[in-house]
């Protein structure tokens, strides 16, 4: 089995407002799976469809091989984009209340806290109360809590909202960590360099449907334009952009370099490469030749938009 | 441990240890004994002797009134009959007497009926006009009687007073002001029901509040159902109203018999009514008490207990669901007033129809209906059980409670489920009745 989620035409109503409109999905074991899609879209809904707090109108969802059945609760690891705590409860109870809960004996939730606890840092916190925190503390602490019960599948709801650069670094590490031990990772959030440095598959759900799916590299490939960014030094301008726009439609780039070149974006249709470099190194010295690969942020902007 | 059982738990203990819970449970007794104390020590304070002037110019009455400054130590009557009338108005308003009977010379006794006056500044006590009335109405016909040549002694002999024995067909006896107490019995239980609603049910209702405010709820409930979630706070949020309701029942208790250890000391010896008096007073109060203690004896107590509990653990569960319902589909306390209208309603209806209805009629029609509906069964089933209920009827109350606090649990399950995911929305009746579609 090399997939640990299939999501198979789930459909979510809410009255007469279709949350989420025949969606499927599936998600490769061990990989970190980028859920994106503008507010609203029907990631949350899916998400608590995933984890069991609401139930699919119709469709079907296969976690491990097998169909979604409360026991799979002890499987995966939630954290919520809304979360929050006891405020007037302790840290140590809290945690261990809240592993309990996801199937763990109080003492193996308590060993578990405590290399947790150690492993970030915050040994000191176990009496203190959630109100004495502050808020990026508290969500280490929810995030301790959400991977606890080592569990086959996290589905973080933006994971890095709340953490100063240092902690996030820290919570994408210990991320990577857990992916290296096995466990597979969905991943919501609007912050589009995160997904391009994270993930490796990603799904865009825009007003209810799934419109991409795919490992992130497919995608690009699928997204891209076939242009160049070139950078040029020539002492005839001139005559390079007359060659140029005979057989390429051209545009402005803006990249950054240590000379002063003349900076294009050259889309070449059906033409290679090289052909493109024939033409330039006729007219000047070729600093920069790059090809344009769609980021996430295009390729999002670019389908939601459409 | 279940997960149920762990939410109990946790409900529980966030309960106790909350401040307001201890300060609560140890403070209210405390101010309870406190204010029926002031109150006791109120009602023990003599009241401040107040002067009654008597201008009697027919020389009947006076020493009838001067008579009662004996027994009475709340008036003090003078007998001023030498002082002009129009002087004893005029220190009445300087405050000198509290009130002026004038009673003037008449030519016949009848003609004295509607002529003695009242003067004060201020309005009189209706119960010091009655005593007035009955002082001189006295007077007036045992004057009456002496004119007519009657022996008043051989008519105050003749008079009879009767009591009636009261005994129901069954063949028990009865007596007076039973009923008095089987309401109050049947009041006490129904009464302290609707507290721990009306408590106990807000709880569950803030604590609902609490878990969509701080947005835990998202985190608890991939782990639970919402179901468990919410049967596990009601249930925990009661065990802690139990344990309350225990330390006060014990602290009260012990309050009891400090203050009846405190007072007994100092009763006794201070008393001036003499031994033998104590004696017969004695008697006869135990005679009385021993019937009244044989009468409550014979009350359904195992019934009335065992209904206590079973309408008890109807009712509150019944309306804490609502609470549980009311506190998902609200953000904050301030928007949960125009749902909780409904909820009051019915008890506060139970409670009033067991004090009018109830207790002149414990079988009409009436207390019959209200007794079966669930909404109110559970407090005036309470309040008709010490009047003696056939079980049939008990049946079905406590069958149509329990059927129906199902409903309300599946009913409020559903909105909880909704409710408690719905952030920052004004939720109105209608929003509600689709939630029950989803």
């Amino acid at each position: 089995m090399s997939n640990i989620l299939e999501v198979n035409k789930v459909v979510k109503q809410y009255g007469d407002y279709v949350a989420l409109n025949e969606v499927s999905l599936t998600v490769p074991k061990g990989s970190i799976y980028g859920l994106l899609g503008p507010n609203g879209a029907g990631k949350t809904s899916l998400i608590r469809i995933i984890n069991q707090i609401t139930m699919p109108d119709s469709g079907e969802i296969i976690l491990d091989g097998e169909k979604l059945q409360p026991k799979h609760i002890q499987y995966i690891g939630y954290l919520p984009e809304e979360r929050g705590l006891y405020s007037s409860m302790k840290v140590g109870e809290q945690c261990l209340y809240l592993a309990q809960m996801k199937g763990l004996s109080k003492a193996e939730a308590k060993k578990q806290l405590e290399y947790w606890f150690d492993r970030l840092g915050i040994q000191g916190w176990w009496n203190k109360k959630i109100q004495e925190l502050s808020k990026g503390m508290a969500q280490k602490i929810q995030f301790v809590v959400c991977v606890l019960h080592k569990p086959k599948l996290l589905i973080f709801d933006e994971p890095f909202s709340g953490f100063d650069p240092v902690n996030a670094n820290v919570i994408k590490d210990e991320i990577l960590a857990l992916r290296e031990e096995g466990a597979t990772i969905i991943f919501s959030t609007h912050r589009m360099e995160s997904v391009e440095e994270l993930c490796d598959h990603i799904a865009l759900i825009h007003k209810s449907n799934k419109l991409i799916e795919g490992k992130l590299i497919d995608v690009k490939r699928q997204f891209k334009t076939n242009s160049f960014e070139v950078g040029i030094l020539s002492d005839n301008v001139e005559g390079l952009m007359f060659d140029i726009t005979q057989k390429f439609r051209v545009g402005e780039a803006n990249f950054k370099s240590l000379n002063d070149e003349i900076k294009l974006e050259i889309q070449l249709g059906n033409a290679t490469p090289n052909e493109l470099l024939n033409v330039l190194t006729k007219r000047g010295q070729v600093m920069h030749f790059v090809e344009k690969i769609p980021s996430v942020n295009d390729i999002f902007i670019q389908t939601v938009t459409a | 441990m279940s997960i149920i059982s762990l939410i109990i738990k946790r409900e529980f203990i966030a309960k106790v240890r909350n401040k307001s819970f201890v300060v609560m449970t140890f403070l209210s007794p405390l101010l309870f004994v406190a204010i029926a104390g002031f109150v006791a020590y109120l009602s023990s304070m003599k009241a401040e002797t107040k002067r009654v002037a008597i201008h009697d110019e027919s020389g009947l009455f006076v020493n009838e009134f001067v008579a009662q400054n004996n027994k009475d130590s709340e008036y003090r009557y003078l007998d001023l009959s030498a002082i002009d009338v129009q002087a004893l108005k005029d220190s009445i308003t300087k405050e000198d007497f509290e009130a002026l009977l004038y009673i003037p010379k008449t030519i016949s006794n009848k003609d004295l009926e509607n002529k003695i006056q009242l003067v004060s500044n201020n309005s009189p006590s209706i119960i010091f006009i009655e005593k007035a009335q009955g002082i001189i109405a006295d007077k007036l016909t045992k004057n009456n009687l002496e004119m007519a040549h009657l022996d008043t002694l051989a008519i105050e002999g003749a008079k009879a007073e009767v009591v009636l024995n009261l005994s129901k067909a069954s063949g028990e006896e009865s007596i007076k002001g039973l009923n008095e107490i089987k309401i109050a019995i049947g009041g006490a239980f129904g009464y302290l029901i609707m507290m721990f609603i009306i408590i106990y049910g807000n709880m569950v209702m803030r604590s609902v509040i609490e878990e969509k405010t701080n947005r835990i709820v998202e985190i608890i409930i991939s782990s639970v159902k919402p179901f468990q979630l919410m049967m596990g706070k009601i249930i925990g949020t009661s065990l802690a109203g139990l344990l309350q309701f225990l330390i006060w029942t014990v602290i009260g208790l012990s309050l009891m018999f400090a203050a009846s250890a405190f007072f007994g000391v100092n009763i006794g010896p201070t008393s001036r009514v003499s031994p033998e008096m104590m004696h017969v007073a004695q008697q006869e109060f135990s005679g009385t008490a021993q019937m009244y203690i044989k009468e409550l004896w014979n009350l359904p107590i195992a019934t009335i207990l065992i209904g206590f509990v079973v309408y008890f653990i109807g009712g509150y569960f019944l309306y804490s669901s609502f609470y549980a319902a009311i506190g998902a589909a609200v953000d904050n306390q301030t928007d949960s007033q125009q749902f909780l209208l409904p909820i009051i309603m019915p008890l506060m209806l139970s409670v009033y129809i067991g004090f009018f209805t109830v207790i002149n009629d414990p079988h009409g029609t009436i207390a019959v209906i209200f007794s079966m509906i669930p909404l109110t069964s559970p407090i005036v089933m309470l309040m008709r059980i010490p009047f003696g209920v056939p079980w049939w009827q008990i049946a079905i109350s406590v069958s149509l409670l329990f059927a129906s606090f199902f409903g309300v649990v599946w009913f409020a399950a559903k909105i909880y489920r909704v409710g408690i995911l719905m952030y920052g929305k004004k939720t109105s009746w209608k929003e509600l009745y689709k939630w029950l579609k989803y």
